[in-house]
């Protein structure tokens, strides 16, 4: 029997490394684009000026970089660590796009991160701008591939069961990589690091201008990251929105669990906050149409039908054909060397019911309800928060093009305040996308239950423990280090003076500790 | 493409990224020895600096040789992480240290000072190729478990793969045969660390001190490495029959060797390759390129060793506990069409490791100097 602790400290471990990894990786994605950005316009302008601020930018990117790979390369082994039943019946499936990146990406980001960092003095110009570009271009093509895994899990096609060898197995590549949820999931997450990047690029460039210090180069690093972040935003929410179409249609329990929504049915209102309702608005955003039937988490339970006809099984009716599929799975095992024809009638039953097979693992239909608070919080928080720094960014963009934004001394101090903000919106983003999908390790084939290794509690809390310090350690690490890389501020620029000689390139500007 | 080559290619793409990370663990073995290669913090600088710009290569070849094995043996990434787990996470924990040593060992602010992290490398540096080393081992040792299919038919202990003690992986630090295989590894790391800074830093009194190093690693790894390959040439093995049940046989390992020309002699050419990368290093003071006739030799070595354990109907992870739960490349691959899938992607390895050699030689055209190291803005 597997033990209700060992399931939650293994989904506590995995969701850990997941949330620390996304600390690191969005500011990874969007520091990408603006320091290449910069490194562009230095060698297009051969302008001393923005080689230093691009090289800036890539110092706190490397100080970030260091600890998104530490994460990373835990979380792609706890598939098979935590997750090992996981792990053979999806793996035929769910490995190649985690290979894919191997090969694809991360060879590409190794490469020329290296290039980027210790390759000013050894290559041309613009191989170093093509390398810098490749660095990010490699960790949007990781963020791709691993994204397409995931969406896999919240949407799994492409695929048939086999119960010959036990497992899903891919029939369908285009149908994996294609994935309506795995696209918008993509450009989703790649964007929302385009946010991040900028709103800490902003937030750091309005401490300089509190401080009175790098004005030119703070206010160059405003005007480049907010176009950055407002294109990233905007593009944010308008996959966001298609987001909410998938899910109403792949996932309608995560769907009303995000909306607290008990009952459902047409003209379903979206909720601010407890309390406050915008009538039909949920309608709305899940369907695209005012009369769209929502159904809430009690229709889910207990069985509806909308209007239009489609009805949805009951959380009973699901789980009889839970079991009718891991019962015809197991006469198929017990006859398919003795007798082919039962073995060929346990089969047929099996198909008919494999979409819902990871029912059989379910005990209790209260199982099927992620906790509501968990995603009903989060979803707001991430989408006022975004809304938020949309106006902020473009607040901060207007007064910068008009040459105003020295003088708004308050807000330096609410972007500065914002970098926090950006990275808890990141978050709630997570976490309303993987608590939403419990109890499924695959929606509706695979529950967390059956997906785990079998290990000892005690090693899994071990190895929890382990984690917690490790990675709080290295963040610790990280922002005591960069708050010195950031007091410092940038390299000084050469003067534009030649006769001044090379050795000005190290001297300090005044302004600088 | 018929399955069963799609299985052979891909145990041969695994065997090649298994070859490639041992032969870039070179990072790990010059780590080991920071301190005692380098005597000032000048010296230390370069040999960090040294291995520091190619750090990332091993970190991505350990990814990716993972996410390969995954992808083309699932089976084995079950079975292996899910049950060997505390083997697995010692060494990702390990290589965790090592991703941030580098990058945080100089800056200003890092808390633990500089040489916590350098002391994470060497850790790293030892544990990581020793443990690796360990791990492949059981690929001819075996390891206690068992896997049953149907048991995921089973609704309240539906795991197919169980590890047969408590211990999930550091039993295989019980048996003498994976520690020796272990120590041969360790000390090959440090063979071509060794050998790598040699080429990469143009400096005459590390260079002395090195080539005085590398007697002592070169015979501790041939004696380490030598026992190791007469045990298995002379053990039993597990062979895979006909009918998909396996069986013991003896001396399986040497039949596997002359059973399979071909990879007798790439094994040999790869064993004369790396004595003669060593032997020349140490016979002549200014030679420099020991690293690619000791890499390359590593790389064809370690292939034909996997190739060994998985071919020639070999069960590549044997299993101690119930032999009929062993896995070989046929019951434990991907479908028909994910390895056929994959092999179309494969087929850019050769373009990736095109651009890898062309930014590899940008960067090391000029070795690294006092000059450099004491000028440079752009270093560790």
């Amino acid at each position: 029997m597997t033990e209700a602790a060992l399931i939650d400290w293994s989904r506590a471990q995995f969701a850990l490394t997941a949330c620390y990894h996304w600390l690191f990786v969005p500011l990874t994605l969007g520091l990408a684009v603006i320091m290449a950005v910069m490194e562009t316009v230095y060698v297009v302008r051969k302008d001393e000026f923005w080689k230093s601020a691009a090289r800036f930018w890539q110092k706190i990117f490397g100080i970030n970089f260091a600890v998104g790979i530490a994460t990373g390369i835990i979380l792609e082994f706890e598939f098979g660590t935590n997750w090992s039943n996981y792990s053979w019946f999806v793996g035929d499936i769910f490995g190649a796009p985690l290979a894919i990146e191997g090969i694809l990406a991360f060879f590409m980001e190794a490469t020329f991160v290296a290039v980027m960092f210790f390759g000013w003095d050894k290559v041309g110009r613009r191989f170093h701008l093509a390398s810098t570009w490749l660095t990010g271009i490699g960790a949007t093509i990781s963020a791709l591939w691993i994204l397409v895994a995931n969406g896999w899990m919240q949407h799994p096609v492409g695929m048939e069961f086999n119960p010959d060898t036990v497992r899903h197995e891919m029939v369908d590549f285009w149908a994996v990589v294609s994935n309506p949820v795995a696209v918008t999931k993509f450009f989703h997450s790649v964007l929302s690091g385009w946010m991040t990047g900028a709103v800490f690029v902003i937030g750091v460039s309005c401490w300089y201008l509190m401080r009175g210090r790098e004005q030119r180069f703070a206010k160059a690093s405003i005007r480049v990251a907010s176009v950055v972040g407002i294109a990233g935003t905007v593009a944010v929410m308008f996959t966001g929105d298609r987001s909410g179409i998938h899910v109403a249609e792949y996932q309608p329990m995560k769907l009303a669990a995000a909306e607290g929504l008990m009952e459902g049915g047409t003209r379903a209102p979206f909720s601010l906050v407890p309390g406050i309702e915008i009538p039909g608005m949920l309608s709305i955003l899940a369907t695209h149409d005012i009369d769209g039937y929502v159904p809430g988490i009690n229709d889910l339970l207990d069985g509806y039908t909308a209007p239009d006809g489609t009805a949805g099984l009951s959380a009973e009716a699901k789980k009889e054909r839970g079991d009718l599929a891991l019962n015809a799975f197991k006469v198929y095992r017990e006859n398919r060397d003795t007798d082919p024809e039962a073995a060929a009638a346990a089969r047929k039953v099996l198909e008919e019911n494999v979409e819902y097979f990871g029912y059989g693992y379910i005990r209790d239909r209260e199982e099927l309800v992620p906790p509501v608070w968990l995603v009903y919080w989060p979803f707001r928080l991430m989408v006022g928060l975004g809304c938020f720094l949309l106006l902020l960014m473009s607040a901060v963009l207007w007064l910068e093009y008009r040459g105003k934004i020295e003088r708004f001394r308050w807000l330096h101090a609410v972007a500065l305040c914002s970098i926090p903000l950006v990275y808890i919106a990141g978050q709630c983003g997570w976490i309303v996308a993987e608590v939403g999908r419990q109890p499924w390790a695959i929606q509706d084939l695979l529950p967390v239950s059956a997906a785990v290794s079998s290990l000892s509690t005690g090693s899994v809390i071990t190895t929890f423990c382990i984690f917690v310090a490790v990675f709080t350690l290295f963040l610790a690490i990280e922002i005591r280090i960069m708050i010195r890389a950031i007091r410092k501020g940038p390299e000084a620029v050469p003067a534009e003076n030649p006769s001044a000689g090379p050795e000005t390139g190290r001297t300090l500007t005044s302004g600088q500790d | 493409m018929d399955y069963i080559f799609l299985q052979q290619y891909w145990w041969f793409i695994v065997s090649l990224l298994g070859g490639l990370l041992v032969f870039l663990m070179f990072v790990q073995g010059a780590n080991a020895m920071i301190f005692s290669v380098g005597k000032t913090e000048e010296e230390r600088s370069m040999a960090v600096n040294s291995t520091g710009r190619k750090w990332e290569f091993t970190f991505t070849a350990l990814v990716t040789f993972g996410g390969a094995f995954f992808a083309s043996f699932p089976l084995f990434y079950s079975t292996s992480f899910g049950g060997a787990y505390w083997l697995w996470i010692l060494i990702l924990v390990s290589f965790v240290f090592q991703a941030v040593s580098y990058e945080f060992q100089t800056k200003p602010g890092n808390l633990l000072g500089r040489n916590t992290f350098r002391i994470f490398l060497v850790i790293n540096g030892c544990l990581g190729p020793f443990l690796i080393g360990a791990a492949v081992a059981t690929f001819f040792t075996g390891s206690d478990f068992t896997v049953d299919k149907d048991a995921i038919g089973n609704g309240v202990a539906p795991v197919i793969s169980s590890w047969g003690n408590g211990w999930h992986g550091l039993d295989a630090l019980a048996n003498p045969w994976n520690i020796v295989l272990g120590l041969a590894v360790m000390f090959l790391a440090q063979v071509l660390g060794l050998l790598y800074m040699t080429g990469n830093i143009d400096d005459d009194t590390l260079r002395e001190r090195m080539r005085k190093r590398l007697w002592a690693s070169s015979a501790f790894f041939l004696v380490f490495f030598v026992a190791f390959l007469v045990h298995i040439m002379t053990c039993p093995g597990y062979a895979a029959s006909q009918d998909g049940t396996t069986v013991m046989e003896p001396f399986k390992y040497w039949h596997n060797l002359t059973g399979m020309p071909a990879v007798m002699a790439v094994f040999a050419a790869g064993v004369l390759a790396v004595l003669y990368g060593i032997a020349r290093t140490l016979a002549c003071g200014k030679y420099r390129r020991g690293i690619w006739w000791a890499g390359a030799g590593t790389v064809l070595a370690v292939v034909s060793l996997f190739l060994i354990a998985g071919y020639n109907g070999t069960a590549y992870y044997p299993s101690t506990a119930d032999i009929q739960s062993s896995l070989t490349i046929f019951n434990s691959s991907s479908s028909p069409f994910t390895l056929e899938v994959m092999t179309y992607v494969s087929f850019i390895i050769p373009f990736v490791l095109a651009y890898i050699a062309y930014a590899w030689r940008a960067m090391d055209r000029r070795p690294i100097t006092r000059e450099e190291i004491g000028s440079t803005d752009d270093k560790y």
